[in-house]
């Protein structure tokens, strides 16, 4: 799977929040940091397909998916964009394999990750039969990841994933993650407010303020090591507080 | 009817018992599509004139069940805006069966959209958000999604019409009549026995009604215990 996103002059405004982005991120996972309110999620959103952008224009790959200006606009049912909200929303009226099997391609097909080879680097065969409602964090985590890469999208938003986990848990999903990054190399866009988790996983980070890209880097320029094994935003990266916004490296 | 009969149902009495039932169910059958589609546009969408609709949707809770039935009355009279429409189609409402039907399902429909509404409302729009992303057409989403996990909220508001719908007096009279044997119902039956003094048989009646509801709210839990996840 290989996937460059292009995001030109994307501009939403919602009600006194404006979000103004541009840029273009390579394949491999790439974090969004920062704070609560400061668009991440509503990044991914129009990613998604599921909020339109006010101005702009989004593609994957050659696949033109917005473009404000030629009125262009691919809904999200046909973008092959997986997305996996903070809350999950699993179908609850399913069970485990319903819900794995619920994006799944109805036809013969037999390239990576099928759904059986999911379940099994998920260790999800234990849980297939089971509601929902039944289910831990963690395992409704990798429920929600095995749902999501099953209709083979040629990239994935996490938006969050490991929150609400403890830290046994969090390591655990994380693992699955990495596994699922080096089988499959599927591409990710992963947002978070936990500098560990991306300084862990991601290739590329990019940090997100008041709707703006404030910086991006490697992990390694954007983080420094805390108390092991944590992480934190580099001291320059942090907010100034005669300018109230983040400086770039 | 002297008083040895009142303990006794009539062949008008089962007919009554009969006509309340089908015209309950017919009715809760005909607001179902309608009342669930509104329920998803108030709960999910934006567009003018909503506040507007949710005020004429919920009317019918708030007025007179005889004013209701006064307007329909009025609407459907010959002289009425769709009376004399139906008069052309050669097609007969008030004081028919029908009209009890229809003034049922006017007095029942804001029960079927609060109850899908607030289901819809529950459910948020996050599944149906995330079914899209996994490739479901609008259509799909619908379907396999949003109805499956607003089920148990619509069968619970459908549940609470019929059982407004069994119980209709004011509308069904004014609009239906009171016809023994045509259009009378439980309700407007019990009315008459108490009118003309036949009390213990409208303690009958009520006695069926107190059975019916039981039957009723009882069949509505266990369909809602099977649906829980």
């Amino acid at each position: 799977m290989t996937s460059r996103l292009v995001l030109r002059q994307v501009e939403v405004a919602l009600g006194a929040f404006h979000l103004a982005i541009d840029v273009e991120l390579q394949p491999g996972c790439v974090g969004i940091f920062g704070p609560s309110g400061a668009g991440k999620t509503t990044l991914l959103e129009i990613i998604a397909g599921l909020r339109h952008a006010r101005k702009g224009h989004i593609a994957l790959d050659e696949n033109i998916l917005a473009d404000t200006e030629s009125g262009k606009w691919v809904p999200p049912h046909l973008r092959r964009i997986g997305y996996v909200p903070q809350d999950l929303a699993l179908f609850p009226h399913l069970n485990v394999h319903g819900n794995i099997l619920y994006g799944a391609p109805k036809t013969a097909d037999n390239s990576e990750p099928s759904v059986d080879s999911l379940i099994e680097i998920l260790d999800l065969a234990p849980l297939l039969g089971r509601r929902i409602a039944g289910l831990s964090g963690g395992e409704r985590q990798r429920v929600a990841l095995a749902r999501a890469l099953s209709a083979k999208p040629c990239l994935v938003l996490l938006d969050e994933p490991l929150t609400g986990l403890d830290q046994d848990r969090k390591d655990n999903v994380l693992e699955y993650l990495r596994q699922l990054r080096q089988r499959w190399a599927v591409p990710m866009i992963y947002i978070s407010h936990q500098a560990d988790e991306m300084a862990d996983l991601c290739d590329e980070i990019l940090v997100v303020r008041d709707g703006k890209l404030a910086a991006r880097g490697k992990p390694a320029d954007i983080f420094e090591p805390a108390e092991r094994p944590a992480w934190r935003l580099r001291r320059t990266l942090c907010v100034s507080p005669e300018h109230g916004h983040v400086e770039g490296t | 009817m002297d008083s040895s009969s009142d303990l006794q149902l009539t062949a008008s009495d089962t007919h009554a018992i009969v006509l309340t039932l089908v015209s309950a169910l017919l009715a809760v059958l005909v607001d179902l599509a309608p009342g669930v589609t509104l329920a998803w546009l108030l709960a999910r969408k934006q567009w003018p004139g909503k506040s507007l609709v949710e005020t004429l949707v919920a009317l019918p809770l708030v007025l007179p069940p005889v004013a209701t039935g006064l307007l329909l009355l009025d609407l459907l009279g010959r002289n009425g805006p769709l009376g004399g429409a139906l008069e052309v189609v050669a097609l007969d409402i008030v004081f028919t069966w029908k009209a009890v039907a229809l003034a049922m399902a006017v007095m029942s429909f804001p029960f079927i959209v609060r109850g899908a509404r607030i289901a819809f409302e529950a459910a948020g729009d996050r599944p149906e958000q995330v079914a899209s992303t996994l490739g479901a057409s609008p259509l799909r989403v619908l379907f396999s999604v949003t109805l499956p996990i607003a089920w148990r909220g619509i069968t619970a508001g459908a549940v609470m019409a019929y059982a407004r719908a069994l119980g209709e007096f004011g509308a069904v009279v004014l609009v239906a009549g009171n016809i023994p044997g045509v259009t009378a119902t439980i309700s407007t039956t019990m009315y008459n026995d108490i009118l003309t003094g036949h009390d213990q048989h409208a303690l009958l009646l009520a006695a069926i009604s107190i059975v019916l509801a039981f039957a009723l709210i009882l069949t509505g839990e266990q369909l809602l215990r099977r649906a829980l996840p």
